[in-house]
């Protein structure tokens, strides 16, 4: 193999931070390979790892769904291919969703990560908060977390494991190859969660 | 890369707190400047009502703005446009779970007190409305809730953002579903924005002193924008845009998202114009799929429309010179 493959999903939100990270992740862990933003269905069974921006979950969902994205990668990543949702990639991830004021959603979800997330579960934008959170279970015992408009994980499964709390919410959970997190570890200056996914991509494809 | 910082130091906007064993920050340029990045590559909505913003939601908006009365209408009706109704915003914020925007006068610092205790999510200083205070905006940093502005030039819009804006959205001319005037908003930031980049490239930095002056922003602002070639916000395309094609055309020319006011419930067919307009904002990069959004509407149900020309109200002028 002459390098990784790994694609962010490019439909909607920041699609560009998460590229930014993962090329710089890549870049120093020395592991070769390179990042493409995914826009087409086609692109993804030739891919190691993915990551499901934030943005709008309904609006990412709906529309890789109407593209035929949603089906291909659900089929990708049941069959082992690592993947990496933060926001609103982790609500895609998961099985249900119910919004903190509107209550159950019925909107298009990939039902692979075995957990009820609640969107907006912290409040509004107004809400939105900073602050100092540890992932100790993946060896980053040290993480800003920035939360805008966050979901947080309400129920998990039995194979689900948590990695991050925050205030007694779970806010962080890894089952296998999959990793979700309510808040946008994109949007900061530290690589140390983009570098842990970009090696277990890397491990998945030795 | 758009930076995520520009924070300035003592801003009142930024609340520090401790949540049991935690501190916490909210306010901050990270969360505000990062919150308008979650709308990129998006379609901001305007609506009236809980059923257009159910509609708007439905149809994949990123967000909704909430209006009293949408554009075309406001300037039908002359007289003194405020902010809308909190009642109505609340229903709406209820209704649905996609962030909501309210628009509020411009200068006009207690109505966007109001909105931000309302709860919205982003406040949208308008030119759509009547400007309370035509000689000074709103000081944004004093807000923990993030703004967005309309500007249609560079310094325009680098004013804005040096008074606290999160986000910049070109002004067009509201209300005329006339797409015309955001090209040229648009073109005239991406003209200004190549000047300034290839004076920074010369290293002629007293032309760039010469530009900040021009522009009446700081250097500091100015040098930043130069080293990067683009705005240091998200910058959305807004005025006028009432077709898939339209939306399409202004993300070909950099903008990061599309903003849909009169074009699409003043259209006959305004849900699958919704649905339409995301597509195509979506896909803009593929002509086939703009095709086949644009194929979703019929232009006999679009708005009339006004010639930009000759208007009695130019809403784009409203604090441009501020």
């Amino acid at each position: 193999m002459s390098g990784l493959n790994i694609g962010v999903l490019a439909i909607q939100g920041d699609v560009a931070e998460n590229s930014f990270a993962t090329k710089m992740a890549l870049e120093e862990n020395g592991i070769e390979g390179v990042v493409r933003e995914i826009k087409s269905p086609e692109q993804i069974p030739e891919l190691n790892g993915l990551i499901i921006p934030g943005g709008e979950s309904t609006v990412i969902g709906q529309l890789s769904l109407v593209n035929g994205s949603l089906k291909q990668i659900k089929e990708k990543i049941s069959s082992g291919m690592p993947v990496l949702g933060t926001c609103a990639g982790l609500i895609l991830l998961s099985r249900k969703a119910k919004d903190r004021v509107v209550g159950e959603m019925d909107q298009p979800l990939l039902d692979l990560l075995d957990v009820k997330v609640e969107r907006n579960a912290f409040g509004r934008q107004r809400d939105s908060f900073e602050a100092e959170i540890s992932m100790e279970k993946i060896g980053i015992p040290k993480f800003k977390g920035i939360f805008i408009r966050a979901p947080s994980i309400v129920e998990i499964g039995k194979n689900v494991e948590i990695i991050s709390k925050f205030n007694e919410k779970i806010v962080a959970v890894k089952q296998g190859n999959i990793v979700g997190t309510s808040f946008h570890p994109e949007l900061t200056n530290d690589l140390s969660l983009h570098k842990y996914f970009v090696k277990l991509v890397n491990s998945k494809n030795a | 890369m758009i930076p995520l910082s520009g924070d300035v130091v003592d801003s009142k906007g930024i609340i520090s707190e401790k949540i049991e064993s935690y501190n916490i920050k909210r306010g901050t340029s990270t969360l505000k400047r990062g919150f308008a990045h979650m709308l990129k590559n998006g379609v901001v909505m305007d609506v009236t009502t809980v059923e257009q913003a159910q509609i708007a939601e439905d149809s994949g908006a990123v967000a909704v703005m909430v209006l009293d009365k949408l554009p075309s209408d406001v300037r039908k009706a002359g007289g003194v446009a405020r902010t809308a109704s909190i009642r109505i915003i609340q229903e709406i914020m209820d209704a649905v779970t996609i962030p909501v925007m309210a628009k509020c006068r411009i200068g006009h610092v207690y109505e966007a007190m109001v909105l931000q205790e309302t709860n919205v999510d982003m406040i949208d200083e308008s030119e759509v409305l009547t400007p309370a205070d035509e000689s000074h905006h709103i000081w944004k940093w004093d807000f923990t809730t993030p703004f967005v502005n309309g500007a249609r030039s560079l310094g325009e819009a680098l004013r804005r953002i040096e008074e606290g804006a999160a986000m910049i959205r070109t002004k067009g001319e509201p209300g005329t579903g006339n797409v015309a005037e955001a090209v040229t908003h648009i073109k005239n930031v991406n003209d200004e924005l190549r000047r300034i980049r290839s004076i920074y490239d010369s290293g002629d930095e007293q032309d760039l002193v010469r530009m900040a002056r021009e522009l009446r922003v700081s250097y500091s602002m100015l040098e930043e924008t130069a080293s990067l070639g683009r705005l240091p916000v998200v910058n959305f395309a807004a005025g006028g845009i009432s077709t898939p094609a339209d939306a399409a055309y202004l993300m070909t020319l950099g903008c990061d998202g599309i903003f849909v006011g009169s074009g699409i419930f003043k259209a006959e067919d305004a849900k699958e114009r919704a649905q339409a307009i995301v597509l195509a904002t979506t896909f803009w990069e593929e002509p086939d799929k703009v095709k086949e959004a644009q194929k979703m509407i019929d232009e006999r149900q679009s708005m009339l429309g006004l010639d930009t020309k000759n208007l009695e109200l130019r809403m784009q002028e409203r604090g441009s010179t501020a």
